[in-house]
């Protein structure tokens, strides 16, 4: 039983039971000219069709997650599978390898273990199949039935059908809600698990940052997980030299496009400007390493720095910068565009000059949002990669001069879930551990960007 | 055109508007003005919606100038200087000629730091003393000096709606301003606001020229000495107060003031 069959079938079945419902609907009518119907026929035939489909495609996306066990277990349960060896990981490649032949996914099996298994699969796999049709044949059947029987002129059908969409509606966004929180929840497990090798102590406050995946796992050695130059590396990379160069270019753009840009100006730059948020963040790495991280070696070079390393944390950081203008730019935008014109006329009133007016009064105002736009943009900032990646090393160093290899976290996450190492071992936790962090830091930036957003809009409304 | 009442006295005026047009685009809001507002009287502008009085104060200090679509034809004197004419610092002007708005405007600073706001910026106050005197002489003008001494650090936007008109007003006169120009200051207050902003354009009227838009007949005789009033961009009569509203020469300045249309 594919899913897609069962979804037509529902489809299929929501349809006759909305015309059913709808000739139903409108019979009454020819019954007893004249009588008040509660809702229109429509409604009807949609109550009806959503209590066929519903209890369907549920019942349906229940079965694809249940049922591969079942049939599992079935087949473990036959007399082939006596023979399969104890140990779970061969056991595993066995019991798949016959699954791809029995559904059709490969054409042949390697191991002639597994050929032996391939019968009991099809077999269970045609067994489950058929009962979820059956199962689901019977809840459309069910549910059309009970709803149809329901169906009277003074049904409020209307409000029904309406309770269903909204339920379906909050099961939609809940969805994304659980999602989030499921993410969360299984970065604590992972996190726990890490902080059970290494002592949370070190791993925050610590100076070392060295993780050796092939080392013994069972004893690992808490000095060498010390995140200190990661956070380092991110803060100077994404809070300090991206900022130095987002902030003053952001506001300053926000104010001309605001202020002085002609509309014919700000009908172009704008959204050019908007264009910069798009560009993926591969593309600026490939600029920071390529362009931007050589000529800065060269010009340390040419000052008579010696050895300059060919990627620094200043590449990446200025490239950051650039990608994050846009934000810093857009919020400053809106946020002094929001300030009520009265305070600019109030002040250009008084004698005050457009600059005097912009810096004494409209920024002031627009104050709250710019700082919120900030927030937001050092919380990409210091959750950007691919830049980082590119331009500024896997390095750890503890260090101030911008000209140095530096690297963050989010670029230590990278490197230690892409190595060979084993889920078992601290290096490949630390990834873990690093994100949790990472994540409650940009949460606490965003949650307090987002009050003070908060606070700025009520004072004008 | 425009029906001057001959009686009235010679007065020496303050600012002198002569044939002036204005155009938002290709639409005329004001249609060849001419009056003049005399010195130390509180003039009002009356008329219906729409009628361009609001238009003609805002190009009394340039304010015109903000709205990208709008041109002024014609001359307006301050103290017989062509404040259209090029060269004119706009700054200087405005510092000269204030205004206050329709809604109380107060920035998102403290008391003090509205008041204090026009005397930095135009450089009048030498220290922190002479500042200091600068805001309680304002705010005691504008009858607000009791109610905020005690808490001249709390935000202006904090306070009344009607407190917060006169803190516009104070931040008004805090730049000593020749001629004060009041976009219909009370349509956003309650009665007894207005009694006190009113009362308080009595107490200045002896310093400044006033020029008040009010879309309240009873306000322009309570308050004024002299009334224009406005229809369709142009001034069709302008006279002492008690005579326009009295004695109107004007067969629609009568049916406006007898409430027949407007």
């Amino acid at each position: 039983m594919s899913p897609a069959i069962l979804f037509l079938l529902a489809l299929g079945l929501a349809l006759a039971g909305w015309l059913a419902a709808r000739a139903r609907a409108w019979s009454f009518r020819t019954a007893e000219p004249g009588v008040r119907m509660a809702a229109r026929p429509t409604y009807h035939a949609w109550y009806v069709a959503l209590w066929i489909a519903l209890p369907m495609l549920l019942f349906g996306v229940l079965w694809t997650i249940l049922a591969p066990n079942l049939v599992n277990q079935a087949v473990l349960a036959s007399p082939e599978a006596a023979s399969l060896p104890a140990f779970g990981f061969q056991r595993d490649t066995i019991l798949s390898e016959a699954r791809n032949v029995a559904s059709g996914a490969s054409s042949a099996v390697f191991n002639p273990k597994a050929q032996a298994l391939v019968e009991p699969f099809r077999e269970a796999m045609t067994r489950y199949a058929w009962i979820g049709i059956a199962v689901s044949l019977v809840l459309a059947f069910l549910g059309g039935a009970w709803s149809f029987l329901k169906l009277k002129p003074d049904f409020r059908a209307r409000t029904r059908v309406e309770r269903i969409v909204m339920a379906i509606l909050l099961l939609a966004s809940l969805i994304a809600v659980l999602t989030t929180i499921g993410i969360v929840v299984s970065l604590v497990f992972e996190t726990i698990r890490f902080f059970g090798m290494v002592n949370p102590l070190d791993f925050l406050f610590g100076l070392h940052w060295g993780p050796d995946p092939m080392s013994s796992a069972e004893n690992p050695d808490s000095s060498r997980y010390g995140a200190v130059p990661l956070f380092w590396g991110t803060i100077f990379i994404g809070a300090i030299i991206a900022m130095i160069v987002a902030i003053p270019l952001g506001l300053m753009s926000a104010i001309y496009l605001t202020q002085y840009a002609a509309p014919s100006m700000r009908r172009w730059v704008k959204p050019a400007l908007e264009i910069l948020a798009g560009v993926p963040t591969v593309v600026y790495g490939y600029f920071a390493a390529l362009t931007i991280a050589p000529s800065i070696r060269d010009i340390a070079l040419f000052f008579g720095a010696s050895n300059p390393s060919s990627e620094s944390a200043l590449a990446a950081g200025l490239v950051m910068g650039v990608m994050i203008i846009p934000f810093v730019s857009s919020m400053a935008d809106d946020s002094i565009a929001a300030v009520p014109s009265a305070m600019r006329d109030g002040s250009l009133a008084m004698g005050a000059t457009k600059s005097e007016t912009i810096r004494k009064v409209l920024v002031p105002a627009a104050l709250p949002g710019i700082v919120a736009g900030v927030m937001l943009a050092v919380s990409r900032a210091i959750g950007e990669t691919m830049i980082v990646v590119m331009a500024a090393s896997t390095a750890a160093n503890l260090s101030a001069n911008p000209l140095e290899a530096m690297t963050t976290v989010t670029v230590q996450i990278v490197a230690m879930l892409t190595g060979e190492g084993s889920f078992d071992h601290p290096a490949t936790l630390s990834a873990f551990a690093l994100g949790f962090v990472l994540f409650l830091v940009t949460l606490a930036l965003n949650f307090i960007a987002l009050r003070v957003v908060k606070r700025f809009r009520e004072a004008y409304d | 055109m425009t029906v001057i009442h001959d009686n009235l006295e010679a007065t020496e005026a303050k600012m002198r508007a002569r044939d002036v047009n204005v155009y938002y685009g290709d639409k005329q809001a004001i249609d060849s003005v001419s009056i003049d507002i005399p010195q130390k009287y509180v003039t009002a502008f009356i008329g219906p919606s729409g009628c361009g009085k609001s238009t003609f104060l805002r190009s009394l200090n340039r304010m015109n100038d903000t709205i990208a679509s709008a041109r002024v034809e014609g001359t307006i004197e301050l103290d017989g200087e062509d404040i259209y004419k090029s060269g004119m610092d706009v700054v200087q002007l405005r510092a000269r000629v204030g205004m206050v708005f329709q809604k109380p405007n107060p920035f998102p600073k403290s008391i003090y730091d509205n008041i204090a706001y026009g005397p930095k910026i135009h450089g009048f106050a030498e220290d922190k003393d002479d500042l200091d005197a600068i805001v309680e002489r304002s705010l005691v003008r504008a009858g607000l000096w009791n109610e905020v001494k005690d808490r001249l650090a709390d935000s202006g936007t904090a306070l009344s709606g009607g407190q917060q008109q006169r803190l516009c007003i104070a931040r008004a006169i805090a730049v000593d301003p020749e001629v004060i120009l009041m976009d219909e200051p009370c349509s956003a207050l309650d009665p007894i606001a207005t009694a006190k902003i009113e009362e308080l354009i009595d107490d200045l009227a002896g310093r400044y020229a006033i020029v008040i838009v009010t879309h309240s007949m009873q306000q322009a005789a309570r308050v004024s000495q002299r009334t224009a009033f406005f229809h369709l961009g142009k001034v069709v009569e302008y006279g002492r107060t008690s005579d326009i509203f009295t004695n109107p020469l004007e067969e629609r300045t009568k049916d406006y003031i007898t409430g027949r249309y407007g």
